[in-house]
């Protein structure tokens, strides 16, 4: 009698729980840039609507596309866009990917605050990065050699840089990698031989954001164009989402002003001058 | 009398064949259940080594074992992994170097030397380092150590010579003071003793001192590089050389030290002539899973080793970030997509395949060694 009242009660809070579980799920995953503005848009979007479940993953662009194309994410974000063979996957398994631009964003090239350095030019950039260049005097800086921080290769971050600074050269042997952009900026702010590049959202008062090309990274340099390591970040949606539904009320969210809003509150570039 | 089987032995003749019957099938199926660990072993080799020919098929032997060109998402992309399987032998090397002596020593000296309350204080503390997530360590490696190394690199290298030469130097002054007295005066008094060890003293405390003086100069680059994570791999390894070092020490046996004091020799000479030396297979054997543990850590080296794909110039600059093949393994993974990349998805698991083999050799070789000391030494 006893076993049969506790097997009774167990079923019964099994059930009594489900209820809970019917609600709407939507699973966002992807780059490390676009997961804090993906973060706030889900908290934003949870708090008007409760029977909503918004879980944001950040493990690279690469694996947000991946993830869309495997049928196992519904937004998938990314700070580059999807390359060819991405493109050519997903058509092979019957996704069609459409881009949503959410923000704007900046890649800063930050080094340690005590560093005198204060700006550098696109072409050192590269050099540093390819090894010509390996002591900070030759940038006007002190007799130390330069400590390189990379992002790993599965990172939109790193493609971006790849693609504007390095223009398809290979970064030289000796330069480290890290796994996201808040590693990059604590490897920078612990170490004063530093130089690494981050989202402009991850530049703040512990590093020190150098010039290129005399430019500053602001967001007003990065919307007009004038920076010029500057890329768009993206929302991937598998076809364009049905109007009214959620996953099409969480990507227009940056249309309107609270996005903005938001998207300035994290320190990114919003769309337009709202 | 013919050897019956075990079965035969255990089941009388009178018994019934159904009886039979059911005795062979619960073995057999406890045989099964036993052998599943090796089947899933079987097939976990099986299945890395399927994906990882593919791999050689498409890019050859030669420049994964010779380039140290690693450019993956490269266009065209180069899966040179030399300097990656140097950063994971270096490390495990030197991770070995610090951590066996200092093993060692700690298992002979919780065996042997230490009064039994200090032990029991101290081994479930050693414990207790083998229990903390890898993840913690990397963590503590790349927060604290790595910064710590940066600011006063130097300074700790030099610290770290006087905490570890002056204790050695000590044993090794009064150790090589009475053989060397024994062997130049027929008669060695106190006198001579003293004055050779304090010569001696003298020698290594001036060695210790200019090592130190040249250490402290040197100031580290980047603080996430070859030592610091092999000093911390040398602490995760720890555990496991005392823990397997220590139960081969006390397994031999009180006879044998007794014995040896029967005799009439002194703990040093117990210790160094005959139970090491008897504890030997065992010994080796810790050592080499210590190296197994070292070699196959991804945490740590993922996130303190700087993962730059480098054989650091020169060879022996242990002050270089490097890459491992674990970090890598961990770190393309996900962009190493079956759909997206074919070489760079393979390669993956020929890596994988490579660290399945070394692992599996010093299993061989560690077995070897056991077999045969046993064969040799009864023990």
């Amino acid at each position: 009698m006893k076993k049969f009242v506790l097997v009774l009660v167990s079923l019964l809070m099994v059930f009594a729980v489900s209820p809970l579980n019917a609600e709407k799920k939507m699973v966002l995953d992807g780059s490390t840039t676009v997961g804090p503005i993906a973060k706030a848009f889900a908290e934003y979007y949870m708090s008007l609507h409760s029977d909503v479940n918004i879980t944001v993953s950040e493990s690279g662009s690469g694996n947000g596309a991946k993830s869309l194309i495997n049928n196992a994410c519904d937004v998938a974000n990314m700070s580059r866009f999807m390359k060819d063979k991405e493109v050519q996957a997903a058509a092979e398994k019957g996704i069609v990917p459409v881009a949503h631009v959410v923000a704007l964003d900046g890649i800063a090239m930050i080094v340690h605050p005590s560093n005198p350095v204060n700006d550098i030019t696109m072409a050192q950039i590269k050099d540093i990065y390819t090894g010509k260049i390996k002591n900070w005097k030759e940038l006007g800086g002190p007799n130390t050699p330069i400590v390189m921080i990379s992002r790993d290769t599965n990172s939109g971050t790193y493609e971006t840089f790849e693609g504007l600074v390095m223009h398809k050269e290979k970064i030289v042997e000796g330069c480290e990698y890290v796994g996201s952009n808040g590693a990059v900026r604590g490897r920078v702010q612990s170490t004063p031989n530093a130089i690494g590049y981050v989202g402009l959202g991850f530049l703040d008062r512990t590093v020190k954001g150098l010039k290129v090309d005399k430019i500053f990274p602001t967001k007003k340099t990065v919307a007009n164009g004038t920076y010029p390591i500057a890329r768009p970040l993206f929302m991937f949606t598998n076809g364009y989402p049905k109007m009214g539904s959620d996953i099409y009320q969480f990507v227009t969210i940056h249309l309107s002003k609270k996005g903005q809003e938001i998207v300035e509150r994290i320190g990114f570039v919003p769309v337009t001058e709202y | 009398m013919k050897r019956e089987s075990t079965s035969s032995i255990l089941i009388s003749k009178g018994t019934s064949r159904l009886r039979r019957l059911v005795s062979f099938l619960i073995q057999g199926s406890l045989f099964l259940v036993t052998s599943l660990s090796t089947i899933a072993v079987i097939f976990i080799i099986l299945f890395i080594a399927r994906d990882a020919i593919p791999f050689f098929e498409l890019r050859g032997l030669k420049e994964f074992f010779t380039s140290i060109r690693w450019y993956p998402s490269g266009n065209p992309p180069e899966f040179g992994s030399l300097a990656i399987i140097y950063g994971s032998m270096m490390v495990t090397f030197l991770s070995v170097v610090f951590a066996v002596p200092m093993a060692i020593f700690s298992a002979v000296s919780l065996s042997d030397i230490l009064p039994f309350k200090v032990r029991q204080m101290v081994k479930p503390i050693i414990e207790i380092i083998a229990a903390i997530p890898s993840v913690a360590y990397g963590f503590f490696a790349l927060v604290v150590f790595a910064p710590l190394l940066q600011r006063s690199g130097g300074h700790l290298l030099g610290i770290l010579v006087w905490m570890v030469g002056l204790p050695v130097s000590f044993i090794l002054v009064y150790m090589i003071g009475d053989v060397l007295s024994d062997r130049l005066f027929a008669d060695p008094k106190l006198g001579h003793r003293l004055a050779i060890m304090a010569a001696g003293g003298m020698l290594c405390l001036f060695g210790l001192y200019s090592l130190y003086a040249k250490l402290s100069t040197i100031t580290i680059n980047s603080g996430t590089n070859a030592l610091n994570v092999s000093i911390i791999l040398a602490i995760m390894a720890l555990p496991t050389i005392v823990s397997v070092s220590e139960d081969s020490l006390q397994a031999v046996g009180r006879e044998l030290r007794e014995g040896s004091y029967a005799l009439g020799a002194t703990r040093a000479e117990t210790l160094t002539k005959v139970v090491i030396p008897a504890a030997r297979s065992g010994i080796i054997a810790a050592v080499i899973l210590g190296v197994m543990r070292a070699i196959g850590e991804t945490m740590v080296v993922w996130m303190a080793s700087g993962n730059a794909s480098q054989i650091p110039k020169p060879w022996y600059n242990i002050l270089e970030p490097i890459r491992t093949l674990t970090a890598t393994i961990a770190g393309d993974m996900g962009e190493a997509d079956h759909v997206t990349g074919s070489a760079r998805y393979h390669v993956l698991f020929a890596m994988a395949l490579f660290l399945l083999l070394i692992s599996f050799i010093s299993n061989l070789i560690s077995e070897w060694i056991v077999v045969r000391s046993r064969k040799k030494w009864g023990i």
